[in-house]
C-alpha cells in the first residue's frame, strides 16, 4: 500500500481537571474558554495517534482562537508533519455546521487526501457532528465512532460502536473516520519531538484564504441559536413501601404492573 | 514584560504532567513502602525525553533548557518529589559532562544516559559532609597511565542504577587539588555501600560508593586534573540548586493542590473548613508562597538559558522555594489535622519531602553564606 496522505482535525478543549473553574457568558451562553487553558480534545489525540503511525504524510488542522498554535505544535511534537490554523474573527461563535465548512473548505485547499480522522465528539460540545458533517461537505464516506480500524485492498473495514454494540463498516477511500475511545493509546509527545515542533511548517489561514464568505462563518453563519441552558433536574423521588415484606412485593408487582414494565 | 510561556514549554509542561500522572502516580505508595526507585521508570522517562532534556542536540539530546527543565522537573516532583529528586541529579551529571567532558566522554556517555541505559549520578558528598569540599577525604594518586582510587562517598543520589557516576576525589592540595572522574559501573575496586533509608524522598535511591584500590585510567578525568572545585562547584550551584528548587515548587504545588481539597471537602460544625478564617490564612499563605517561588524559580532558569551569570539567583531560588516548600507543607498538615499524619493522606509525604528538599545541594545556611556574598562584595 503506497503511503496515505491523512489530515487530522483537532480542536481544543477547556482543561477536564479545571471544569470547576468554567462558566459561561450570561449574554452569548458560550463557554468563557480564555478563563481556563485547553488541551488536545483526548479523542483528536487518538486520531493523531492513528495518523502518525501509518506511515504517510499527516497535516494537523483547528478552526480556534490564535493561541490554539500551541496545540498545533504539540500535534507536530506527537509527529504530525504540518499544521494549519484556520483562524479568523468572522470565524467566532461557529456552530458545528459553520466550523465544518471551515474545515471542509481548508480540506479542499490541502487537495488530495486519503484518509480525514476526527475525534468522534469533543469533549466539550460532544455533539459528535463535526466530523460527519465535514464528511458530508466533502462527499465522502462517514464512518463514525470507530475503535478498531483495518486496510482492506484499496478501502478501509471499521468496526463502528453503536447503541446497541458494534457494527463493521467497509469504505473506499478516500474517507472519513471519527476515533472512539479505546482506539488506540496515543503517546505522549517526546522532549526531542517537542524542539523539532518549533521547526515544523504551521500556516495561518483566514476566511479570505479560504475563499469563504465571512457572513456565511461564525456566529452569523449558524443556524443553531442557543435560546438557553438548562440543568436537568436528576433528583428521583423516593417511595418506601410499607407493611411486611410480602405486602410490600405485592404492592411492588402491582405498581411495576401499572407503569407497564410487568406484563 | 511577558509572563505566558513559550509554546514550547507549555507543551513541556502538559507532556510532564500527563507522564506524571500515568506513569509515576500509580507508584508512589509502593516507592513509599520500599524506599526504593523503580528501575523501570528510568527507560519510560527516556522514551518521552525527560532524560535528554538539557542534553546539547549534536549528543541526542532535546536541549529545551533550564526554564523547560525546571517546568517539568515541577511537574513530576507534583506527584513525586522522589522522582524529580532522581531525574534533577541525572542532569547533573549531562550537564557536567556537557561542560567538563572530553568529545569521547560526550560520545560514549551522553546518548546512553538520554536512552536510559542508566542514571546518572554526581558523587561529591562524603561523611565528613557535602558542603565542605575542602575537607574531603577520598583520593586519587596518579599512577602509570591512571588513577588509584580510594575512599568512600555518601548520601549519593541514584547510586544504585547510576552506569557512570561523576566521582570528585582528591589529587593534590588546596582549590586546585581537587579532580573529578568517570568510574563505570563493574570497575574492579568500586563498588555500593549501604543504602540510605531516609525520611523523605523514599522513592529515590541514596546510598555509598565505595573504592578500594580503584584504577581508573586518565582518559577517564572530566576535565583537567585540579578542576574537581570548578566542576563540582558550577554542577551544583547551575544544575543541582535549581533542580532541587523545581522539586520544592513541585512540592509546594501538591501542598496547594492538597490544602484547598481538603478544606473543601472537610467539614466541621455543619460547614466546609474553607469558610473558618485560621483555615483560609493557610490557604493564603501557602498560596503567596506558590506564587513568589514559581516566579524567582523561572526567572533563575530563564537567566540561565540567556547565557547570563545565574549561580547566586539560582541559590536564592533554591533557598527560597525549599523553605517555602517547608513553611507549606506544615500548613497544608495543620489543614489536615488528625488526618494529615495518617499515611494516606499524601500531606505527610510531602512534609517529609519537604524536609528533604531543604538540606539536598546545600542548606538554606550555605546558600545564604552565597547570596551574602555577593551583595556585601
Amino acid at each position: 500500500m503506497k503511503p496515505l496522505r491523512c489530515a487530522v482535525c483537532i480542536k481544543p478543549v477547556p482543561d477536564p481537571t479545571r471544569w470547576s473553574k468554567l462558566r459561561l457568558d450570561p449574554e452569548t451562553l458560550l463557554l468563557c474558554r480564555d478563563e481556563v487553558p485547553a488541551v488536545i480534545n483526548p479523542l483528536d489525540r487518538n486520531a493523531i495517534e492513528l495518523a502518525r503511525g501509518l506511515g504517510g504524510s499527516v497535516s494537523v488542522l483547528t478552526m480556534a482562537a490564535p493561541d490554539a498554535e500551541e496545540h498545533l505544535r504539540e500535534a507536530l511534537a506527537m509527529g504530525c508533519d504540518q499544521a494549519f490554523l484556520l483562524t479568523d474573527k468572522a470565524f467566532a461563535g461557529a456552530d458545528t455546521l459553520a466550523t465544518a465548512k471551515v474545515l471542509a473548505a481548508a480540506l479542499r485547499k490541502l487537495g488530495e487526501l486519503d484518509l480525514i480522522l476526527c475525534g468522534g465528539y469533543s469533549l466539550d460540545g460532544s455533539t459528535a457532528q463535526v466530523g460527519p458533517q465535514v464528511a458530508e461537505l466533502l462527499g465522502l464516506p462517514d464512518l463514525p465512532h470507530v475503535f478498531k480500524l483495518e486496510f482492506k485492498g484499496s478501502g478501509l473495514r471499521c468496526h463502528c460502536r453503536t447503541d446497541s454494540g458494534h457494527a463493521i463498516v467497509e469504505a473506499e477511500l478516500p474517507a472519513l473516520v471519527t476515533l472512539d475511545k479505546g482506539a488506540n493509546q496515543p503517546r505522549l509527545a517526546s522532549m526531542i519531538g517537542i524542539r523539532e515542533a518549533s521547526s515544523k511548517k504551521l500556516t495561518v489561514w483566514s476566511a479570505k484564504d479560504l475563499g469563504l464568505d465571512p457572513s456565511q462563518t461564525g456566529l452569523r453563519g449558524s443556524p443553531t441559536r442557543m435560546l438557553g441552558i438548562t440543568i436537568p433536574d436528576l433528583k428521583r423521588k423516593g417511595d418506601v413501601l410499607q407493611g411486611s415484606p410480602a405486602q410490600a412485593a405485592v404492592e411492588l408487582v402491582t405498581r411495576l404492573r401499572k407503569e407497564k414494565v410487568l406484563p | 514584560m511577558d509572563f505566558d510561556f513559550p509554546n514550547e514549554i507549555k507543551v513541556v509542561k502538559r507532556t510532564a504532567r500527563e507522564f506524571a500522572q500515568q506513569n509515576i502516580a500509580p507508584r508512589v505508595e509502593e516507592m513509599e513502602r520500599t524506599g526504593e526507585f523503580p528501575p523501570a521508570l528510568t527507560r519510560e522517562m527516556a522514551e518521552v525525553g525527560l532524560l535528554g532534556l538539557i542534553t546539547p542536540k549534536e549528543y541526542g539530546g532535546a536541549e529545551l533548557g533550564y526554564l523547560a527543565r525546571t517546568v517539568a522537573l515541577q511537574e513530576i516532583s507534583r506527584v513525586s518529589a522522589a522522582v524529580g529528586l532522581a531525574l534533577q541529579v541525572h542532569h547533573m551529571q549531562v550537564a557536567a559532562l556537557a561542560d567538563w567532558g572530553s568529545d569521547a566522554q560526550k560520545r560514549k556517555h551522553l546518548p546512553a544516559l538520554d536512552k536510559g541505559e542508566y542514571l546518572g549520578a554526581v558523587a561529591v558528598t562524603e561523611p565528613t559532609g557535602g558542603s565542605d569540599l575542602m575537607g574531603m577525604a577520598s583520593t586519587a594518586r596518579a599512577e602509570g597511565d591512571g588513577y588509584v582510587c580510594n575512599g568512600r562517598k555518601c548520601f549519593i543520589t541514584n547510586y544504585k542504577h547510576a552506569g557512570a557516576p561523576v566521582v570528585v576525589l582528591k589529587t593534590g592540595e588546596g582549590s586546585k587539588g581537587l579532580s573529578a572522574f568517570l568510574i563505570e559501573k563493574g570497575t574492579p575496586g568500586f563498588s555500593a555501600g549501604r543504602h540510605e533509608n531516609k525520611m523523605g524522598m523514599r522513592g529515590s535511591d541514596t546510598g555509598e560508593f565505595i573504592l578500594k584500590d580503584c584504577r581508573v585510567p586518565s582518559a577517564n578525568l572530566v576535565g583537567d586534573e585540579g578542576d574537581g572545585m570548578k566542576a563540582a562547584l558550577k554542577t551544583i550551584s547551575e544544575t543541582g540548586r535549581p533542580g532541587m528548587a523545581a522539586v520544592a515548587l513541585g512540592v509546594l504545588e501538591a501542598c496547594y493542590e492538597e490544602a484547598v481539597k481538603f478544606a473543601k471537602g472537610r467539614t466541621l460544625y455543619g460547614k466546609p473548613i474553607a469558610t473558618l478564617q485560621a483555615i483560609q490564612w493557610h490557604v493564603a499563605d501557602i498560596h503567596m508562597d506558590l506564587e513568589t517561588a514559581r516566579l524567582v524559580c523561572y526567572r533563575a532558569s530563564w537567566l540561565k538559558d540567556k547565557g547570563r551569570d545565574c549561580s547566586v539567583d539560582m541559590t536564592t531560588a533554591k533557598v527560597v522555594a525549599t523553605e517555602a516548600a517547608m513553611r507549606a507543607s506544615r500548613k497544608a498538615l495543620e489543614i489536615h489535622g488528625g488526618c494529615g499524619t495518617m499515611a494516606e493522606y499524601p500531606v505527610s509525604r510531602l512534609f517529609r519531602d519537604a524536609m528533604v528538599c531543604v538540606s539536598s545541594g546545600g542548606t538554606t545556611e550555605i546558600g545564604k553564606i552565597v547570596v551574602s556574598r555577593a551583595a556585601l562584595s
